[in-house]
């Protein structure tokens, strides 16, 4: 038995969905065959078992939002050897990040009788705010192919094949008609980070930009064009504002819509 | 991160045990028992999932837009928050959506049905009637078991990402209907494997019949929704086994939400009569008669009445259920004609719009304020695993007393199964789980 000799594997959360490391749970062909390369050591979502760390490779789903998680993600940086980010909450603060925008006293006591039982920080904020980050993935959820590549990639030691490129060049690929241009339906694929595979359009609707912008993206150049097909300026702001609401280029193109 | 340290206070007398993270739930929390001279004195369910505030964030967002960010809450039942949010949206603004439209989005639900209890029958669930940590220590034992669950998993899967462009946040529901719809014959490979899945899910039904149960039963209220003709999904009346039977909209008037100092989650409680037992086993107990005739078949095969108590069986249920989403499925995939439009116009008014509609772990309750634009002023959102929190308390309290003199190790392992008979889905809870048993 080489099992000590198997590179081991975390998964750690912090304010999310779960989605992003179920997409793991989600790789039903491939799942078993990762178990064989790695010791899947700390993963409570699947097992009750924990391995004590270090750890080779520590997978992060999910932004820091209370006191005690901004604690803990130094710790997880500690035991690790690699710290991969996982999703649009832990690359960029996620759909609560809203919450950055806006007063967060006056959140708790929307949702919450007793404000004073909620330990909450001010913002949402993307794990590499916090620690040195090895590598993001990106999506709301990720992409459960690029993150078995991702897991491949670290293992091998070797950088991961996910293109950088806007989601347009995904939607040329799979051959789909632009619907921006064919139907004038405002879609954000022509900033936004590729790795869904370009499903929105493939469905007849315009991109929500739920993997983040993409490296140096015009989002002006973009806002303009969705003006000039009917979107009013909170509707602009409301699109910048979704997912990846904290990632800088659409924060700052969702500022500039701010009346 | 602490797991499962059990602290003896003092020899069986006086004992704390606790689990500070509990693992195979989705999301954060943890159990607090305190045992004192083999009375249980406390129980706590915390839940330190951190809170997301979607109630908040949703004022001022448009009402196409609570589909996509609400499907946030959970990345395990998605379609779950979509189907409450676009029905409670539609009754806001006075439409119906039906004939292939609706039955398109009840084949989406038996998607998700099909995805999330057979993760959790396998993989979350069976390792601890077998003894296992976890699945893939599970599956070096029984590689065929797991390889069928897999597999089945991935069928489930495959009806949502094939009508929702993806598994996890599918991005072709809208409100009024669907982005795009597919043509009937786009339909034939997803029909041969969901026929495998009906096929698997039967010999699910008898796997986990066999397993070791508890003897354990309590005299619940179990509340689901109640349709005319069909097992729900989306639509019906608010039924219980203890006399209610109000609408949707009537919710709010029945139930309130309390929040506890030790939980991020709010605790639901019905106002009359306090807690009750939402998911698999009340749809099951109060619809039997709803189910397909094969998976009432197979139920009654499996020794399953068509009321069950014991919450421990609930695995049975589950795959029950999965069974009927295959069946369904399959129902729905013949009689599929495309429909002209794969969506109905709306006209944004200022209103208020109920929906409550079965998340695999229970009812979900959306409500939403809109503004003449259609814009939110206000969102009430209530999941079901708040609304199970006091009942898996209770269970808890009973079930330690029931088994107190169990080695600690044993007794945690136990609690911790006991929770996960409900499936508990943390994330949704805190818009939930540790274990921490203290004797004295």
């Amino acid at each position: 038995m080489d099992r000590k000799q198997k590179p081991k594997l975390a998964v750690w959360k912090f304010s999310s969905c779960d989605g992003c490391q179920l997409s793991l749970l989600d790789c039903e062909d491939e799942l078993l065959a990762v178990a064989g390369e790695v010791e899947i050591a700390n993963f409570p979502e699947a097992s009750r078992a924990v391995v004590k760390g270090p750890y080779d490779l520590s997978l992060v789903e999910g932004s820091i939002t209370t006191p005690h998680d901004e604690e803990r993600i130094h710790h997880v940086r500690r035991v690790s050897k690699y710290l991969v980010t996982i999703g649009a909450c832990a690359t960029a603060g996620g759909i609560q990040a809203l919450r950055n925008f806006k007063d967060v006293k006056q959140f708790i006591s929307i949702v919450y009788a007793t404000p004073k039982y909620i330990e909450t920080l001010n913002k949402s904020t993307p794990i590499a705010d916090h620690v040195f980050v090895d590598f993001e993935l990106r999506g709301c959820p990720i992409n459960k192919h690029q993150l078995v590549e991702v897991i491949s990639a670290f293992l091998q030691r070797r950088k991961p094949n996910t293109p950088a490129h806007s989601v347009c060049v995904e939607c040329k690929l799979r051959g789909n008609v632009c619907v921006m241009v064919a139907h004038g339906t405002p879609c954000l694929g022509p900033v936004t980070h590729a790795g869904c595979g370009a499903i929105c359009p493939s469905y007849n609707r315009g991109c929500y930009g739920c993997f983040g912008p993409q490296e140096t993206p015009n989002t002006l150049a973009l806002s303009m064009r969705w003006s000039e097909l009917g979107a009013s300026r909170q509707d602009i702001l409301r699109t910048f504002r979704s997912f990846n609401a904290y990632a800088e280029p659409f924060r700052k193109e969702s500022e500039s819509y701010e009346s | 991160m602490l797991s499962h340290s059990v602290k003896r206070v003092s020899r069986m007398k006086a004992r704390t045990i606790k689990t500070d993270y509990l693992a195979r739930v989705e999301g954060e929390g943890a159990l607090y028992v305190k045992i004192k001279d083999a009375k249980v004195e406390n129980v706590k369910l915390k839940i330190f999932e951190p809170p997301r505030f979607f109630e908040a964030l949703l004022r001022g967002r448009a009402f196409s837009e609570a589909p996509d960010i609400t499907a946030r809450i959970c990345g395990i039942c998605p379609v779950a928050y979509q189907m409450s949010a676009v029905h409670a949206m539609e009754h806001a603004l006075g439409v119906t959506v039906d004939g292939q439209l609706r039955a398109l989005r009840r084949l989406l639900y038996c998607g998700e049905w099909i995805e999330s209890h057979v993760l959790h029958v396998f993989m979350l669930h069976a390792p601890d009637f077998l003894g296992y940590p976890d699945v893939v220590r599970m599956a070096q034992d029984h590689p065929d078991i797991v390889q069928r669950a897999l597999q089945l998993k991935k069928a489930g899967n495959a009806i949502v990402a094939f009508l929702g462009g993806r598994e996890i946040h599918p991005v072709n529901v809208r409100v009024g209907g669907f982005y795009k719809v597919p043509a009937k014959q786009e339909f034939a490979q997803l029909a041969e494997k969901l026929k495998w899945g009906r096929d698997a899910a039967l010999e699910t039904v008898r796997w986990t019949a066999q397993l070791p149960f508890p003897d354990f039963e309590q005299d619940y209220e179990f509340i689901a929704l109640r349709h005319p003709a069909e097992y729900p999904f989306n639509e019906g009346r608010l039924v219980s086994n203890k006399g209610l039977d109000i609408a949707v909209q009537e919710y709010e008037d029945h139930f309130e939400e309390q929040h506890v100092s030790y939980s991020n989650a709010l605790h639901s409680v019905l106002k009359e009569r306090g807690a009750y037992f939402v998911g698999p086993l009340a749809r099951y107990n109060l619809n039997f008669d709803r189910l397909s005739p094969l998976a009432q078949e197979a139920a009654r095969a499996a020794g399953l009445s068509p009321l069950c108590r014991n919450p421990f069986q609930s695995i049975i249920v589950r795959s029950v259920e999965v069974l009927y989403a295959f069946d369904e499925a399959l129902r729905i995939i013949e009689q599929y004609e495309r429909p002209e439009h794969p969506a109905i116009e709306l006209q944004p008014r200022a209103s208020t719009g109920y929906a409550i509609t079965e998340a695999p772990r229970g009812i979900l309750y959306h409500r939403y304020q809109l503004d003449d634009e259609g814009l939110i002023l206000d969102a009430k959102i209530i999941p079901p695993t708040s609304q199970n929190q006091k009942t898996i308390e209770n269970d808890l309290r009973h079930y330690v007393e029931q088994a107190i003199d169990l080695p600690d190790d044993q007794l945690t392992w136990q609690c911790e199964q006991a929770i996960r008979n409900y499936d508990p889905c943390i994330s949704c809870a805190t818009h939930f789980l540790k274990l921490h048993i203290e004797r004295k």
